[in-house]
């Protein structure tokens, strides 16, 4: 084996097999040195937690709900963006700003300026309307996230579609029209097919990042109120960092692998055949 | 049903004209060929007619209905692409279909008339294949089964046998003309090589610089060119255009001799040459020969004659097939 195989596998396979480890153990950092063999209990331990289940579903409708409203409002903005317009590159160029943006930073901004219930953006709009302001994260602290979130990945998916939408031959687009197809079947029939293996693509590599989004939480809600905007990667990081329980969480991280591997197993069963040739 | 008549048609692109004043009419089952060098608006005027792009002034009439602000769709007049446009995500049945399904046909109707037309383009064993799987030829028909389904009123073809190599190209300009005798509807076909505009057409349109230099049939163009553009554009190897003092003699600015009008002689004649390269065809020689006082030219003989680099000849040209044009090129 080359030396880049090895030095792959050990890069993986080091954290891996400690984080197995680690999960058999009663290993809390409270008790230092008290370290013994538990069997399954650690994994017993965090499938029972009644915030498992919760943060299990929190978790998919996280990733579910990004992924609609990126891969939608994505594919909306690569059409608007890919017309021949006044101050095009400007724009374009602001579109893609978000991305840019850390999550920490990008979620303070709309805590604070944006859905603060009383200094924010949305609730002086409402106000001048004469309405009642939302405190949007305590009242809908998941859908906020998922906001949050899916203004931090829309530049991706608008800008992955983009290319591909310019990649369409014109000459297709024009014997669409000359059969007949209006505006809307020309979309339904020519162009998305065309960007299937584009949205693909966007969908595969979101999922991967939106399972583990947890800057977005941590500065905005801690995963609450209660637990209704903790989602797995949040609540492992509760478990070994609040509660000092590295043995609970380790299980909880083994968990969160084979959800993945789950998700990822179903993904390109579904859409993966997009992908060939 | 498929006259088309265009008048005073121009089109600008951003200021700068590509067709500045243009009349024609197109009757009904013709067979009508566009034919100029590259940027000659060959092409820009067949998207003006498909309506793909907008006059700038003037009115285009389909049977004698203006269409000038139609949209494509409306024009009943299908066209074939250079780069065929297939749908490459719908099989062979799905992209012939396609027009239909968007004209709301029933599912019955549909699958007859596809396979009525898979059948006349023998495209029947492939109707479940992509375009990927299908050869350039192929492609082609497939491109060709999607215009004859929706029985338009003219087909358009905008240079649909570039893409192909030289044997296929031959094959389907056979079958396009097969196609033509068939369906006896309109055709306008674009190309920038002679050779189909003179094999296919029944008329045809010699374009330069958005300017029609001259319409008629194969043969009248080439016995009888209207200019030197039609002249040297129209003919396989180029006609001979000679100036100065030889073309003075006859009484012209110019003139004009096709390499198969010129007699040669081993030892006397009009104008005496050396041969420079002589290409033998097997049917043909095309011999190039340098002429004193004259420059290149190209005579066509025989294919057996034998003939070498460095001989010396002499060329005559017949006098009935000489061309002569005046200062300004056109014909006297």
């Amino acid at each position: 084996m080359s030396p880049a195989v090895i030095l792959l596998l050990v890069w993986m396979l080091v954290p891996l097999g400690m984080t197995l480890y680690f999960s058999f153990l009663r290993y809390n950092l409270l008790m230092p040195g008290m370290e013994e063999w538990t069997g399954f209990f650690n994994y017993r331990y965090f499938l029972t937690d009644p915030a498992f289940g919760e943060a299990l579903t929190n978790t998919l409708l996280l990733v579910g709900g990004v992924l609609l409203i990126s891969v939608g409002g994505g594919l909306f903005l690569a059409l608007l963006l890919d017309q021949p317009f006044f101050g095009q590159s400007i724009v374009r160029l602001l579109v893609v700003a978000p991305f840019f943006v850390m999550p920490t930073v990008s979620a303070l901004v709309w805590k604070n300026m944006l859905m603060h219930p009383v200094n924010g953006l949305f609730a002086w709009i409402a106000r001048t309307f004469g309405l009642q302001p939302i405190d949007w994260l305590a009242s809908a602290p998941l859908l906020s996230i998922i906001f949050i979130v899916a203004w931090g990945w829309l530049p991706f998916a608008t800008l992955i579609l983009l290319t591909a939408l310019q990649s369409l031959d014109e000459e297709q687009r024009e014997a669409a029209e000359m059969d007949g197809a209006g505006v809307f079947s020309r979309l339904i029939y020519i162009v998305i097919p065309h960007l299937a293996r584009a949205i693909t693509v966007v969908i595969l590599i979101e999922t991967i990042f939106l399972l583990s989004v947890f800057a977005e939480i941590l500065v905005t809600t801690s995963g609450g109120p209660g637990n209704a905007s903790t989602n797995i990667t949040y609540l492992i990081y509760t478990q070994a960092l609040l509660q000092f329980d590295v043995g609970g969480a380790s299980a909880g991280g083994i968990i969160a692998v084979i959800l993945a591997n789950i998700v990822a197993i179903f993904l390109i069963r579904m859409i993966g055949k997009n992908l060939e040739a | 049903m498929g006259s088309i008549s265009l008048k005073n048609v121009k089109k600008e692109f951003s200021g700068h004209a590509v067709i500045p004043n243009l009349d024609l009419e197109i009757g009904d089952g013709e067979f009508v060929v566009f034919v100029g060098p590259s940027g000659c608006g060959k092409s820009t005027l067949l998207r003006l007619i498909a309506g793909l792009e907008d006059v700038s002034g003037g009115t285009i009439s389909i049977d004698g209905v203006d269409v000038t602000g139609e949209a494509p769709a409306k024009r009943g007049l299908s066209m074939v692409f250079q780069s065929y446009a297939l749908y490459p995500h719908m099989s062979v049945r799905g992209n012939i279909a396609f027009p239909l399904k968007m004209a709301g046909m029933d599912k019955e109707t549909i699958k007859r008339k596809v396979e009525d037309a898979a059948q006349v383009l023998n495209l029947t064993d492939y109707l479940d294949r992509k375009p990927r799987q299908l050869s350039g030829g192929q492609r082609q028909r497939v491109a060709i089964g999607r215009a004859i389904v929706r029985e338009p009123k003219a087909f358009l073809f905008d240079e649909p046998l570039s893409n192909l190599d030289a044997a296929l190209r031959v094959n389907m300009r056979l079958e396009i003309s097969e196609l033509h005798q068939q369906l006896r509807t309109t055709m306008i076909y674009v190309t920038h090589d002679q050779v189909e505009a003179m094999t296919m057409a029944d008329r045809i349109v010699v374009l330069n610089g958005g300017r029609i230099e001259q319409v008629g049939s194969p043969l009248e163009l080439y016995r009888n060119p209207a200019n030197l553009f039609v002249a040297g554009f129209i003919g396989s190897p180029r006609m001979n255009l000679i100036d100065g003092a030889p073309a003075k003699e006859h009484g012209a600015a110019t003139v004009g001799i096709r390499p198969e009008h010129i007699n040669l002689s081993p030892d006397s004649g009009e104008w005496k040459g050396t041969v420079g390269i002589a290409e033998h065809l097997g049917s043909d020689t095309f011999i190039y020969i340098r002429a004193e006082g004259i420059g290149q030219l190209t005579a066509r003989a025989n294919g057996e004659i034998g003939l070498k680099h460095g001989d010396t000849i002499y060329l005559t040209p017949d006098a009935g097939k000489l061309h002569r044009f005046s200062e300004e090129g056109a014909a006297l």
